[in-house]
């Protein structure tokens, strides 16, 4: 059976925004960007969970729960959602072919562990990845991976195995997609932002403790200073290998989150001219710069080409830079006054 | 981050696509650009590798020691760990902790064989042998 299809794919930084931005774009919303969802969406985010462990490494997310960015971005600009999980592999089969049947195209949490088309180096239990299915052509699902330059394939049988993948954050078939087209004006827009600001300085700055937002970072760095001693080499440098993966890998970002809210705060200039919003994109993009030299810095330590405590301490205090610059940045965000 | 400043690396990623990364242009706008992958981020994932193989290769000693039984062995050969494997396979962890155990496991029903095979994707020989041919 062939369909008839006019979906638009479209690359993104990060596979959440861009299955949301694709999504709204399809319910007409075109002037929908990837930083505008990611910034509308507040997914900004710095959490250290303590005592837990991911992959023998430190517990490290630079964004929002899984699912939140479509969630609030679609809240915030009135627009219904429609979002179901399965207990059963056939019931979730049937309920995407009657979608698709009707046009319908739909975001779908999956893990990559079985993703057939990632090359293996990136296959870990990770079941947060988004994609959207957009129509059945010779038994194939047509899938928009929007870390993907262009559209793939996959199997029935490769679909329901990361449709169903199991283990944390297990999708348990989720599908999701916006329930019906609506006008978004200007006026909605500029509301939207306005609220995705304020929510991500509440998470980044006002939530007490040191969990998360920018005290999770200055924490963080505090804690690599003592990684020498307390780890041993090795494993120090496998830790700051976890954290620069989840700071920069596809799916995750982190020097990159830091760009694509410098981009947004850039496009919100053009709903509401504060010129302030110029100014804290750029600081933004200052913290992402400092996000990155860290980077480099875990990498000589992890490479073996550096390793002595002075190493662990600057890149401990890479770290309390950066919660300085995200701080005053959140600060002045939190300051702006929205109404005219 | 400047335009020009992306790095253009060959990551693992790179077989499969390009990456879209954010930067500034010359008049300080935001853009995107593609990227071939950093060097940086590719030697992280690289670290990440050589663990896991040592831990695969530890986990195959101690099963040929006698001191677990294979089940260990394909939890890392998997990247899996123990609730990973007890939602793929539906036991209760404490269970799959005993059947880590060589005795226990060398006395498992057929049945419970079958699904951790099935959890792990092999045959119930490649299971009990830890001898798995992959494509």
């Amino acid at each position: 059976m062939c369909m008839k299809h006019d979906f638009n794919h479209l690359q993104a930084a990060h596979c959440e925004n861009g299955v949301t931005t694709n999504l709204l774009r399809t319910i007409g919303i075109k002037h929908m960007t990837e930083p505008m969802t990611f910034g509308i969406g507040s997914g900004l985010f710095y959490v250290l969970l303590p005592f837990l462990k991911i992959n023998n490494g430190p517990a490290i997310a630079f964004r929002t729960m899984p699912g939140l960015i479509f969630k609030r971005t679609c809240n915030a600009l009135d627009i219904p959602v429609f979002r179901k999980k399965f207990s059963s592999k056939e019931s979730g089969k049937k309920f995407l072919d009657d979608c698709l049947d009707r046009g319908q195209p739909v975001g779908c949490q999956v893990g990559v562990y079985y993703l057939t088309y990632f090359p293996k180096e990136y296959r870990f239990h990770f079941n947060a990845h988004n994609m959207i299915v957009f129509g059945r052509e010779n038994g194939r699902y047509l899938i928009s991976d929007p870390v993907m330059e262009e559209v793939t394939s996959l199997s029935e049988y490769e679909l329901e195995r990361v449709r169903f993948a199991k283990g944390p954050f297990a999708p348990r078939g989720q599908i999701y997609y916006p329930k019906e087209a609506i006008q978004v004006t200007d006026d909605m827009m500029r509301k939207a932002i306005a609220t995705g600001i304020k929510r991500n300085v509440f998470h980044m700055i006002h939530i007490p403790g040191t969990v998360v937002g920018v005290k999770a970072i200055a924490d963080t760095g505090k804690k690599i200073k003592k990684w020498r001693d307390k780890l041993g080499q090795q494993k120090a440098g496998l830790y700051l290998a976890q954290l620069v993966r989840m700071q920069e890998e596809i799916g995750t970002g982190g020097g990159g989150f830091r760009y694509i809210y410098a981009a947004f705060l850039q496009q919100a200039h053009a709903y509401h001219p504060k010129d302030e919003l110029l100014d804290i994109s750029k600081t933004f993009t200052h913290a992402g710069d400092i996000w990155r030299n860290a980077a480099v810095q875990a990498a000589g330590i992890y490479k073996g080409r550096i390793g002595s405590q002075a190493d662990f301490d600057i890149m401990g205090d890479y770290l309390l830079e950066i919660s300085e610059i995200e701080k005053n940045a959140f600060r002045a965000l939190s300051k702006i006054k929205w109404k005219p | 981050m400047k335009k020009e400043e992306i790095p253009q690396d060959n990551g693992a990623l790179n077989k499969l696509t390009k990456e879209l990364v954010y930067a500034v242009d010359s008049s300080g706008n935001y853009t995107t650009a593609l990227s071939s992958g950093w060097e940086v981020k590719a030697k992280a994932l690289d670290v990440a590798w050589e663990d896991i193989e040592k831990r695969i290769e530890a986990a195959r000693q101690k099963v040929l020691n006698n001191e677990a039984s294979p089940i260990l062995y394909f939890i890392e050969l998997r990247l899996m760990d123990i609730g990973i494997v007890s939602a793929y396979t539906g036991f209760w962890k404490w269970r799959i902790k005993r059947h880590l155990k060589p005795g226990i496991f060398r006395k498992l029903s057929a049945d419970k064989l079958q699904k951790y095979a099935e959890a792990f994707n092999v045959t119930v020989q490649e299971l009990k042998t830890m001898n798995v041919h992959e494509a």
